[in-house]
């Protein structure tokens, strides 16, 4: 931790007069960790409920939280600068990988998304979740901000790359998210207002074309769901169904931990993983779902608090982009469960039980601590 | 790396990333009230809707059928009771391979095309986790087949229901009718609440006719369940109240001595207890298993009773329609006294023939064909009756008229229903010149008023309703509505008492002395029922033709087809002295009333004295 390039324009700060903490020396930024904390408790205590009581997916979950923290902490000692220098090579790592599953991959239910690689399985379009903002992030670090043309050009060449192999998996979900968090940090590096219109424009004009050639049929089965559940109330539209059900009935007061009877009765499906939100606003009521938001909101001000307080271009447009597409894991989630948008396969971020989705976000919190961490350990 | 910086303007770059940041929380704030709003709008505003949609999730309102009503014989023998009967279902949400569990359980137990088509057919129309049913009906070796490969099947179900069973099925078929599936007709008349969890309803007869008091009501219990439908717990429970058991007056034995007496002859038996006008009997000939139509009747089963010649399915003891022939007479014979047109002294004349004046026709009686005289010169009431004279009651019925004679014979209860406790009764005709006119528009001749003094011509009656009226001729004027039912549960009933029918005593004993010489009289005609017979019963001989024979045609037996043959009827009540049975018989086509008077020994004794005829 050593290496810390003092190349940032000093600015005067209060944190000069006292002697370096605890939590400054390991590059934790105390307000984000207290907060993601209590998020990870608060999930607990519904996946006890969700699981059907089991302690024993609790302490798989915990388990998951513990490894995901360690990554964090790790991922904070390491600077920024490091950061931007292993992002071109984690790209091409990532891109590389992304093309060794087109080939060689091993899948399930008719998609291709994971590499094995000695007995261990993994799924690269997850890295790509972090290292596509990085490569980007990088790529516009350097240029004069508002990027010109081309280099928007370039930028987008790089999400968009990825994002190709992944739709082909096909996994539509991830393909968007990743697009999505690339195209988040070109917002934040301040592209026009009128890239940003185009691209809403062509979107939406691109709705029919895309409807008619590119989607499956699944796909377009999912999007007529949501938009009428009723139209197929023992298939497709059972889990919205059901999941608008939970959520309505738990009211403002819910119906009490553990007393939801969506939920225990299995009338809810995945109710421990994505729809994890109807069991809490089934049983925790809207008071609940405001207490997570507010939550949420926290941790989102503060990844924004964050990056206005970086130093760097690659720093600020890597907070924004982390923190951005952390808030669209939530809105995604919670507006399928409620029938907002169509069922595509988004875990409710570092709540829903699963490991992978934890450890990235988790990951990309310690990055977000390198960077809250940066600028105070410059201004020393 | 220089030349860039010198490009680079961190302050005016900080100054954007500060202006997008804004514009990252307004979205990101935007977009999170919009989730607030959809919560609030589905946890707020619509809670009462999906607080209900989520009970109804989970409370299941489960009916419980209850059990029908068994039917007992007046000694207390189970004509009508209920059996497990064990379905064969399959949940399709458990099961794994759908067609190769198919293919499985048709190598266990047979399943007809029939049963697949309706198990696809209501696969696609199931809650889930319903189970659906495959066959029903299952024996016990196939019950045991499926339970020794239960452990492979999972998904299959095997359930108990309870099915109406009558252990005495082709004997009562008539006297009960039969329960079956109700079907889509049935399912918009009955009451929907008490029809829960119920498949069978009384289709005809017994079963029809007391079928909200056999049914009972229906019971229910509110149960919490998750979505496999599994039952986690009963919250509110309410028993169903099971049908009332009704027994009927009718007697197995008597009707056994009935069935046995016809043999494989067509005909009907029915019985009555002139005291209380219960139905001791009621036979229509020939029967069918009831049982068949309990749970769906098979088409090729359904196709021989309709398409038989023999028309099993038809009741004549209530439907069928019959000419009375002479058993009118003894009536007949009442409606002379009671008018005063004759007495028992009065005699007419008898040369085997009659004429009506200014007519040149004969009307003949049946005598003169095989004695070729008459009965005798001249006729009393007594012989008229005794002999079934013909000459005799067509003087009367001429006398009397045919609008007097339909006065004193509706009281017995010819030309409408008895009113009796079953289905599909038919009415009859007890003609006058109004029914002819209303009916066929016509004017009535004098020569019909002979005929129907005979009983032939336009009169029909139901065996059911010559019985009735043989009750009434029994008992000196107590009418009564027959009727099947004695008590429910154990607590007798009784239809409300007719006015009776008043005439003077010494008319009545008149008549009876007639109708015992029937059966007692050296020449009655039925006099061969009197060997052996340990009571004194009064009867009556009848025939009724089948075609019309012309004026001067002869009828001989053996040349007419068997179902041109004359139907044989028989009335009787016995003892004499108190009546405690009247029977009405007739056997279709059985040539004469020869064919029908053993049966009333046979049903009488059996009534009387205890033994089978």
């Amino acid at each position: 931790m050593g290496d810390y390039v003092r190349q940032m324009p000093h600015q005067g700060s209060d944190d000069m007069a006292r002697p370096p903490s605890a939590a400054m020396r390991f590059h934790i930024d105390v307000p984000l960790l207290l907060l993601l904390m209590a998020l990870t408790v608060y999930g607990l205590f519904v996946l006890y409920s969700a699981s059907g009581q089991s302690m024993a997916a609790v302490i798989r979950q915990g388990r998951y939280f513990l490894v995901a923290y360690v990554i964090m902490i790790l991922g904070a000692q390491v600077s920024l600068q490091r950061y931007m220098r292993w992002a071109p090579w984690l790209y091409l790592l990532g891109v590389g990988t992304l093309l060794a599953v087109m080939f060689v991959g091993v899948g399930a239910k008719g998609a291709q998304r994971w590499l094995e690689v000695g007995g261990f399985r993994f799924q690269p379009s997850e890295i790509m979740k972090l290292v596509v903002p990085m490569g980007v992030a990088w790529f516009l670090a350097d240029r004069i901000l508002p990027p010109r043309a081309g280099y928007v050009l370039g930028a987008l060449i790089l999400l968009g790359l990825p994002a190709l192999l992944i739709l082909q998996q096909p996994d539509l979900g991830t393909a968007l998210l990743i697009a999505v968090s690339g195209l988040f940090v070109l917002f934040m590096a301040g592209i026009g207002w009128r890239y940003i219109f185009g691209a809403v424009v062509l979107a939406v004009a691109s709705a029919w074309p895309a409807w008619m050639f590119v989607f499956k049929d699944y796909q377009k089965q999912r999007i007529l769901t949501m938009l009428n559940p009723e139209s197929d109330k023992l298939g497709a539209g059972w889990n919205i169904i059901q999941s608008k059900t939970a959520i309505g009935s738990g009211g403002w007061q819910g119906k009490g931990w553990m007393k939801g009877t969506q939920s225990q009765l299995d009338f809810l499906p995945e109710s421990h993983t994505d729809f994890i939100i109807a069991v809490l606003a089934e049983e925790y009521g809207l008071r609940g779902i405001l207490l997570l938001l507010s939550i949420y909101l926290l941790i989102l001000l503060r990844g924004f608090w964050i990056g206005l307080q970086a130093q760097t271009g690659f720093g600020r447009m890597m907070a924004g982009s982390l923190t951005l597409t952390f808030f669209v894991y939530i809105f995604v989630n919670m507006g399928m469960v409620a029938g907002l948008l169509p069922v595509v396969g988004v875990p409710l971020p570092l709540v829903s039980a699963g490991g992978t989705s934890v450890v990235t976000l988790m990951a990309g919190f310690g990055m977000l601590m390198a960077i809250s961490t940066e600028k105070r350990m410059v201004a020393r | 790396m220089p030349q860039y910086i010198a490009l680079k303007d961190p302050l005016r770059e900080s100054r954007i990333y500060s202006a997008r940041t804004i514009g990252a929380i307004i979205l990101v704030v935007g977009l999170l009230a919009v989730i607030v709003v959809r919560y609030h709008s589905l946890q707020i505003t619509e809670y009462e809707n999906y607080r209900t949609q989520s009970d109804r999730n989970r409370i299941q309102l489960q009916p419980l059928p209850p059990k029908r009503g068994l039917i007992y014989d007046r000694n207390g023998v189970l004509l009508a009771d209920n059996r497990p009967s064990y379905i064969l279902s399959v949940v399709r949400e458990q099961v794994p391979d759908l067609e190769a569990t198919l293919v499985e359980l048709q190598a266990l137990v047979p399943v007809s095309d029939s049963d697949l088509e309706k198990f696809h057919k209501k696969l696609t129309r199931r809650r889930p986790y319903e189970a659906v049913p495959l066959r029903f009906r299952l024996t016990e070796e196939e019950q045991a087949r499926l339970a020794v490969n239960r452990y492979r099947l999972p998904g299959v179900v095997v359930d108990a229901q309870l099915l109406r069973h009558y252990p005495h099925g082709e004997l009562f078929s008539h006297a009960l009718g039969y329960v079956g599936r109700i079907n889509e007709r049935e399912v918009l008349m009955l009451d929907e609440t008490q029809y829960r969890g119920t498949f069978h309803v009384g289709k005809v007869g017994v079963e029809k006719y007391y079928e909200d008091i056999l049914h009972g009501e229906v019971g229910y219990q509110n149960v919490e369940s998750n979505a496999h439908g599994r039952v986690l717990r009963v919250l509110e429970r309410h028993a169903p109240t099971p049908g009332a058991d009704l027994t009927l007056h009718l007697d197995i034995r008597v009707q056994q001595a009935a069935v046995d007496a016809l043999g494989d002859r067509r005909g009907a038996v029915v019985a009555i207890d002139p005291l209380t006008g219960g139905v001791l009997a009621l036979v229509s000939a020939p029967g069918f298993d009831t049982n068949l139509f309990v749970n769906g009747i098979s088409s090729v089963d359904y196709s021989a009773l309709r398409d038989s010649l023999d028309v099993p399915l038809f009741n004549r003891a209530i439907q069928g329609q019959y000419p009375p022939g002479s058993t009118i007479k003894p009536i007949m014979a009442m409606a002379g006294l009671e008018s005063g047109l004759v007495t028992p002294e009065s005699t007419v004349a008898d040369p085997g023939w009659y004429k009506l004046p200014g007519d040149r026709r004969k009307y003949r009686d049946w005598i003169l064909r095989i004695r070729g005289t008459g009965h005798a010169p001249r006729v009393d009431m007594n012989m008229a009756i005794a002999q079934s004279c013909d000459v005799y009651f067509y003087d009367l019925a001429r006398r009397l008229t045919i609008d007097r004679m339909y006065e004193y014979l509706h009281p017995y209860g010819f030309g409408t229903r008895t009113g009796i406790d079953t289905t599909s009764e038919r009415p009859g005709i007890l003609p006058s010149t109004r029914w002819k006119r209303e009916a066929m528009a016509q004017p009535w001749y004098p020569g019909e008023t002979l005929s129907a003094g005979i009983g032939q011509g336009y009169m029909l009656v139901t065996p059911m309703q010559l019985a009735v009226a043989t009750s009434v001729l029994a008992s000196k004027g107590q009418r009564k509505t027959p009727h099947l039912l004695q008590a429910i549960d154990g607590q007798p009933v009784a239809p409300p008492p007719l006015e009776p029918l008043i005439a003077k005593q010494e008319n009545w004993q008149e008549v009876y002395k007639g109708m015992r010489e029937v059966v007692h009289g050296k020449r009655g005609t039925a006099k061969y029922l009197a060997k052996g017979i340990e009571y004194e019963m009064a009867g009556k001989t009848g025939t009724a033709q089948v075609i019309g024979i012309a004026q001067n045609a002869v009828y001989n037996e053996d040349e007419v087809a068997e179902r041109h043959r004359h139907h044989g009827l028989f009335i009787a009540f016995a003892p004499i002295e108190a009546p405690t049975i009247a029977v009405a018989i007739i056997v279709e086509n059985g040539g004469g009333s020869s064919a029908a008077a053993p049966i009333a020994r046979a049903v009488i004794d059996t009534w009387l004295l205890g033994e089978a005829g």
